[in-house]
């Protein structure tokens, strides 16, 4: 499977990263190369095989439904690149 | 003073202890000898002398009263990737920009407890993509090692370079590293270095920069294996903050170091035998197995049949949990922000500035494998193919194999800026075809220095263990250490 420059762009676009028609195109160069090396993972029978959820043999552990942490507001601002009275600030979002 | 930074972790426990010197004079002999040597090869990207220098005088006062931890007083440093209280936190990303942390991560807070002091943070791979080091925001790191008569800089391999050269070049008596695909064990193997990946859940992730979060491992890179069983037992435990951290004992590492290995059986995987290996790895694998042989360990030859499978279904799985793992770097919350017309066009111009070339196309690949309608494809088939390769392991352990014996790498250090690793993304990523699958099976692998190529640049050897078998693996990374001795760059920087 090869992607097209649209495909690039629309995958671009699902991950919020901008790309000029220059950069596109050399991604999509790249892209394609990788997903040629990946290919080879068609090769594999995989009929009838579980696909792996956890590489370590163990039950998922939960926690406690507990507070355990909190009143942090300066510290989960403080390395905002925009902050008013503990709040992060963004561009207007909703006319 | 600068004979103190030749010393290993055990070697100046010791002379601390006996009072020879202080930790602060030891500390003091790291900064000054990285003053000089950093400019010239970039390891670290932050120095934290006034706290490596508060730390050291605090051990002091702890050696004084007889008390302190397994690492009183030992300077380390930290790989990028760990969050650092108030100190540079950047996994080496323009994205994150100026941040600091206002919390530990468990690994470095387990070697704080323990006496050890930090000098600072180390270079490497932008969020640990990359076999080279040359993918970092603060440019590359160069190797100690150069070959013989030439003056050509090389890379330290990646993504812990910056960790493997400090070690190597002796800046550092100790460092931190993570791996993923096989980012402790390659550049431990390009610098002549000790490195170890622990199993999966081994060592906390929390305060770890998430990568690629079901392969991603912490572990030391040290000078040799006892520091490296020292350094391990240090950063190893189970963590209420990381559910995939496991509860079990932490085994008694250095105490393993000198068993013998009779009667171990050491399996040789014929799928590590690759085209166009260069002679000299082969050589080198052969020597690994007569010291082994000598030493009274059988050898087995064995096959695990998915092996050549494990690199393009790491890559999908890696870029996969990358992609979702760095969705939350969006100029908001942290880090570097671009403004733009919107909200969306601040996304997306902070995210194409902030990242660099290795960081995107992983994110792009990642994004596309998961997307509607390929997701079955690529992904699920992925994860598919891992139980396989898993199951590999598993039948050869089964088996009554006790270890698996392989070369670390494909080849020594190559040179910064190579041309046919830069034009083609798929050969830079050969470099971890060695090391990947034991992350894909969340197993221990060890990197030790076995020997050197023509042109004098080291080799290492890897040893691969069944789950949470570390101890087994110093134990047998000792008697490669004991046949091929240590390797020591001469000084040129």
């Amino acid at each position: 499977m090869s992607v097209d420059i649209d495909t690039v762009k629309r995958v671009a676009k699902l991950a919020r990263i901008a790309l000029d028609a220059d950069r596109a195109k050399t991604m999509q160069g790249e892209l394609n190369t990788i997903l040629g090396f990946v290919e080879q993972l068609n090769e594999v029978d995989i009929e009838g095989v579980e696909p792996m959820t956890s590489v370590v043999d163990m039950a998922m552990k939960k926690r406690k439904d507990v507070v355990n942490d909190g009143d942090k507001a300066e510290d989960i601002v403080a390395n905002a690149p925009a902050v008013e009275e503990n709040f992060f600030m963004v561009s207007k979002v909703i006319e | 003073m600068t004979e103190l930074t030749s010393l290993t972790i055990s070697q100046a426990t010791k002379k601390l202890k006996a009072k020879e010197f202080t930790a602060l004079e030891l500390t003091d002999a790291y900064l000054s000898a990285t003053e000089k040597a950093n400019e010239v090869l970039n390891a670290y990207v932050v120095q934290s002398d006034d706290k490596a220098r508060e730390m050291a005088t605090a051990s002091d006062a702890r050696l004084a009263k007889g008390e302190g931890g397994a690492l009183e007083g030992i300077p380390l440093g930290i790989k990028d990737l760990f969050a650092t209280k108030d100190i540079h936190t950047q996994a080496c990303s323009h994205i994150l920009d100026n941040f600091k942390p206002r919390y530990e991560s468990t690994v470095t807070q387990n070697l704080w407890d323990d006496g050890a002091v930090m000098l600072g943070k180390l270079n490497m791979d932008e969020f640990a993509m990359g076999s080279s080091n040359e993918t970092s925001f603060y440019g590359p790191v160069t190797n100690p090692w150069r070959n013989k008569g030439s003056n050509q800089a090389l890379v330290p391999g990646g993504s812990s370079g910056g960790s493997a050269t400090a070690v190597a070049a002796h800046l550092c008596a100790g460092a931190t590293a993570t791996d993923t695909g096989g980012s402790i064990r390659q550049p431990a193997a390009f610098t002549g270095t000790v490195g170890i990946k622990p199993t999966y859940g081994r060592c906390s992730r929390w305060g770890i920069v998430a990568f690629a979060s079901s392969l991603d491992q912490a572990g030391p890179i040290t000078r040799d294996v006892r520091d490296a069983a020292i350094m391990l037992k240090s950063m190893a435990s189970v963590d209420e903050k990381d559910t995939t951290s496991v509860d079990m004992p932490i085994g008694d590492y250095e105490g393993a170091i000198g068993n013998s290995v009779k009667g171990m059986k050491i399996g040789i995987p014929k799928e590590y035998r690759r085209d166009g290996m260069p002679e000299e790895i082969e050589t080198l694998w052969q020597q690994g197995i007569d010291w082994f042989r000598d030493a009274g360990a059988e050898i087995v030859d064995i096959s695990l049949p998915h092996t050549v499978y494990a690199l393009p279904a790491y890559y999908i799985v890696a870029p996969a949990e990358a992609s979702s793992n760095l969705a939350r770097y969006d100029g908001v919350r942290y880090g570097l922000r671009i403004d733009g017309n919107d909200i969306t066009d601040t996304y997306e111009r902070t995210r194409a500035e902030g990242f660099g070339d290795e960081v995107r196309r992983r994110i792009l690949i990642g994004t596309y494998v998961l997307s509607s309608g390929y997701y079955d494809a690529y992904y699920l088939r992925a994860q598919k193919v891992r139980t396989l390769i898993k199951r590999d392991f598993e039948n050869a352990f089964n088996d009554g194999i006790d270890m698996i014996l392989t070369p670390s790498t494909p080849s020594a250090a190559f040179a910064i800026g190579d041309e046919e690793m830069a034009a083609d993304p798929v050969k830079m990523f050969l470099n971890d075809v060695f090391t990947v699958t034991v992350n894909m099976a969340g197993l221990p692998g060890i990197s030790v220095p076995a020997g050197l190529d023509k042109g004098g640049l080291p080799l290492g050897l890897q040893l691969i263990g069944k789950p949470f078998a570390e101890e087994e693996l110093f134990q047998a990374a000792y008697v490669i250490e004991q046949a091929a001795g240590g390797f020591v760059a001469d000084k040129w920087w």
